[in-house]
């Protein structure tokens, strides 16, 4: 290592201390020889070649993509499954920072993280399926305004700028940059109002894409309200995602978390409360649009039974999950039920866009091998940017040293449940009332950073 | 609803009035609802050979890659593709008599293009005049035209490293210069017969009319996804030439509930959510005061640091 970097490396310099957290060269070199970087290692030597193959021979080289089939697992999963898990980000930064719920403080970075990495990862997918991705920037000059996909692509953009923004928070405080940081911080209400408007907006538009496709999706999943279908079960994901993530992050992340996590088993059981009632009311919607389609007599074919598998298997069960868990304050069930949604809502999406696609078709698209690479790649590459950003910066507790500028928390807040009813008019009003409601339930003194 | 969105854009600040003006969408400003005056086709199946000179035609005229002139090749069904912009299917038998029948197919030029409405950049657009055209440079290559086309006309040049969605233009360009697109320009029948659709429809009608035991009684193409440009008339049920059968309603206004959407999500979001976080804030103070906390102290360490994230609570403490 005594090469030309050796003084970036000397102790004590930026480099060593900001990248290398503190260790010489070499010690981080060897710290990087864990089994998890030995798999890591692995997809990627398979996976980034393949997205080289991709550029350099085209789509019909690398995918099963076909005339009648023209989107494939790279919308599918990377761009349908990347945006709608990201929306933990947006849920828990408005029920933090809009509906006052402090005692959920502690998650909303881990969340902003997981959501910015989410939306670079679907913009890359989507680059990666577009036949020349770099002709993106005309939909700046040329508004095809009648497009659900310009709504997306747009609401994308915003959202992920946002996204960028909220991000820096932490990233600033890492680089420790008051001024920046202060400016940002003035900002992040609006901010915070902001994800929610595109989120809204691109997360149901996302939905909205397959209106205009009435004869080639399933009926069972063809609804005049998918777009709302896809905003409520957004709010499920993103609720879902913290629970997952925030099991996750405790235990691979032990060591970055400072006695402010203490009552992550609480907020954990609190997000079951909401995962409940989200996923008990998404439940409905869809039976909803079944009475509405009138498509009664399609549940007793074998599409129905697999639509049923979806709506019962994947929503209504841990939704009771959820609502036994949260209710007995056992995590078990929570975590069971939070991970079930996740797979359910990745399932939903999965069958708009690809499963239930086409489904009047003989020869059904099956993804190529090659396809399934890039997309392990890239959630690959989202763990490994989490990972090495998570064990850099103040993302899963704050900087102490700016913990002054923050808001003060750690304010019981009594019988708010009501106040949250008159905004119940929104599916994002749905979570922190029951959010709420688990806090009166348990009366939990202080929060994350009570003194 | 067309009306709401181009506001919802402009409130957005997105777009400039430039561009809006020239927005026009698939049948915006346009008072030709029915598509009267676009130029438009009528095929009649029943006077097609199926010589297929059609399909050479267009290749010449589009700088397609000929067509084999092996006529067998009407055995087989066949799809438009990326090279093929128009192809002639037999079907042996399938006359009213038991004569073979033929039909071309290619791209329908709706009047309110599902393709042209879902194209991001509309590179797919509608033309006044009728053909449904697509302006390559401008393309990004997301397929939602595929997506979108309920006759699955778009093609895709999956194996280009810079693709292009393929399809009929409606020899546009031709049209432009004062001539007949290259198809009905060739064929020798009169199966293939141009002009406006507002009077197309009226001899295609004529025609059933004057013989319904030749003719079934349906114009395809009339209401068929809200109506297009050509029209096909037959002595058999449409099915049996493979015409995909499409619903009447125009596709792009599937979609037109859901756009409505954002204006007020943008109008309405903002304002209640900072309703709601007056009251969280509030509820935050009373709570604090009742704690037995000096209201402007809650802020902690920080003394004159903002008490809250607006910057501006921390003056209204004090």
């Amino acid at each position: 290592m005594a090469k030309p970097g050796a003084a970036m490396l000397s102790k004590g310099s930026w480099f060593r201390e900001k990248i290398l957290m503190g260790m010489d060269g070499r010690s981080y070199l060897r710290s990087l020889l864990t089994p998890f970087n030995l798999v890591v290692v692995a997809i990627l030597a398979v996976g980034l070649p393949v997205i080289v193959h991709r550029f350099t021979a085209g789509l019909a080289a690398t995918t099963r993509l076909s005339q009648v089939q023209p989107w494939g697992l790279w919308i599918g999963f990377d761009m349908m499954t990347g945006i709608v898990l990201a929306a933990g980000g947006f849920t828990i930064s408005a029920a933090v920072h809009l509906f006052g719920m402090h005692e959920y403080r502690p998650i909303v970075r881990p969340a902003i993280l997981t959501a910015f990495i989410g939306y670079l990862l679907a913009v890359f997918g989507l680059l990666t399926d577009l036949g020349k991705p770099w002709n993106i920037v005309m939909a700046i000059r040329y508004q095809g305004s009648a497009s659900a996909l310009f709504e997306v692509a747009w609401c994308v953009m915003m959202y992920t700028t946002v996204l960028l923004l909220e991000f820096l928070l932490p990233a600033f405080e890492w680089l420790g940059w008051r001024r920046a940081h202060e400016t940002l911080m003035k900002s992040m209400l609006g901010l915070t109002v902001l994800s929610v408007v595109f989120s809204t907006m691109h997360q149901s538009a996302l939905g909205s894409l397959f209106l205009i496709a009435p004869a080639k999706l399933h009926p069972l999943w063809y609804s005049p309200y998918i777009f709302i279908f896809f905003f409520v079960s957004a709010i499920a994901a993103g609720v879902s995602m913290l629970v997952v993530e925030g099991a996750l992050s405790h235990r691979v992340f032990r060591h970055r978390i400072t006695g402010a996590h203490a009552d992550m088993d609480r907020l954990q059981l609190g997000l079951g409360k909401a995962g409940a009632i989200v996923l008990f009311a998404y439940f409905f919607l869809k039976l909803q649009g079944v009475a509405e389609g009138r498509h009664w007599d399609l549940l007793f074919t074998g599409w129905g039974a697999w639509f049923l598998v979806e709506i019962v298997g994947f929503v209504l069960v841990p939704s009771f999950l959820y609502g036994y868990g949260a209710r007995h304050g056992k995590l078990g069930f929570v975590r069971a039920g939070a991970v079930m949604t996740v797979v359910g809502i990745v399932l939903n999406r999965l069958n708009v866009s690809i499963i239930a696609y086409n489904w009047n078709r003989p020869n059904h698209y099956v993804p190529s091998w090659m396809e399934i690479a890039v997309s392990l790649t890239l959630v690959t590459l989202g763990v490994v940017a989490f990972r090495w950003i998570a064990n850099r910066m103040p993302i899963l507790s704050e900087d102490p040293r700016f913990a002054a500028e923050e808001e003060p928390s750690g304010m019981q807040r009594p019988g708010s449940g009501r106040h949250f009813g008159l905004a119940a008019a929104g599916g994002a009003a749905l979570v922190p009332v029951a959010m709420d409601a688990e806090q009166a339930d348990l009366p939990i003194r202080g929060t994350a950073r009570s003194r | 609803m067309k009306l709401s969105r181009r506001s919802f854009l402009r409130a957005a600040g997105v777009t400039g009035s430039a561009a809006l003006g020239t927005a026009s969408l698939a049948r915006a400003g346009s008072a030709d609802a029915r598509g009267e005056n676009e130029s438009a086709m009528l095929v009649d199946t029943t006077l097609c050979a199926g010589c297929r000179g059609c399909e050479a035609a267009c290749a010449e005229a589009n700088a397609l890659a000929p067509p084999s002139p092996e006529l067998d090749v009407r055995k087989t069904r066949r799809d438009t593709g990326p090279e093929a912009f128009t192809v002639v299917n037999g079907f042996a038998g399938g006359g009213a008599h038991g004569e073979d029948r033929f039909a071309k197919r290619q791209c329908m030029h709706c009047i309110a293009p599902a393709c042209a409405s879902a194209c991001p950049v509309r590179a797919l657009d509608k033309q006044p005049g009728g053909p449904v055209i697509y302006r390559g440079e401008r393309c990004m290559g997301c397929r939602y035209c595929m997506v979108a086309c309920p006759f699955e006309i778009p093609k895709y040049q999956y194996d280009r490293l810079a693709p292009l969605v393929r399809k009929c233009t409606f020899c546009a360009q031709r049209q432009a210069e004062g001539k007949k697109p290259a198809c009905a320009e060739v064929c020798p029948t009169g199966a293939l017969m141009f002009g406006k659709r507002g009077s197309l429809l009226e001899l295609a009608k004529g025609r059933v009319y004057r013989n319904p035991e030749k003719y079934a009684h349906r114009v395809y193409g009339e209401h068929e996804a809200g109506g297009t440009d050509w029209l096909y008339i037959s002595d058999v049920p449409f099915e049996t030439l493979a015409m995909p059968s499409v619903r009447d309603e125009p596709y792009p206004d599937k979609v037109q509930g859901a756009l409505g959407a954002p204006p007020f999500v943008m109008t309405l979001w903002p304002p209640l959510l900072m309703g709601v976080y007056a009251f969280s804030k509030r509820r935050d103070e009373v709570a604090r005061a009742a704690a037995g906390h000096t209201p402007g102290g809650g802020g902690g360490a920080g003394g004159g640091a903002p008490g809250s994230k607006d910057g501006k609570a921390g003056g209204r403490h004090a």
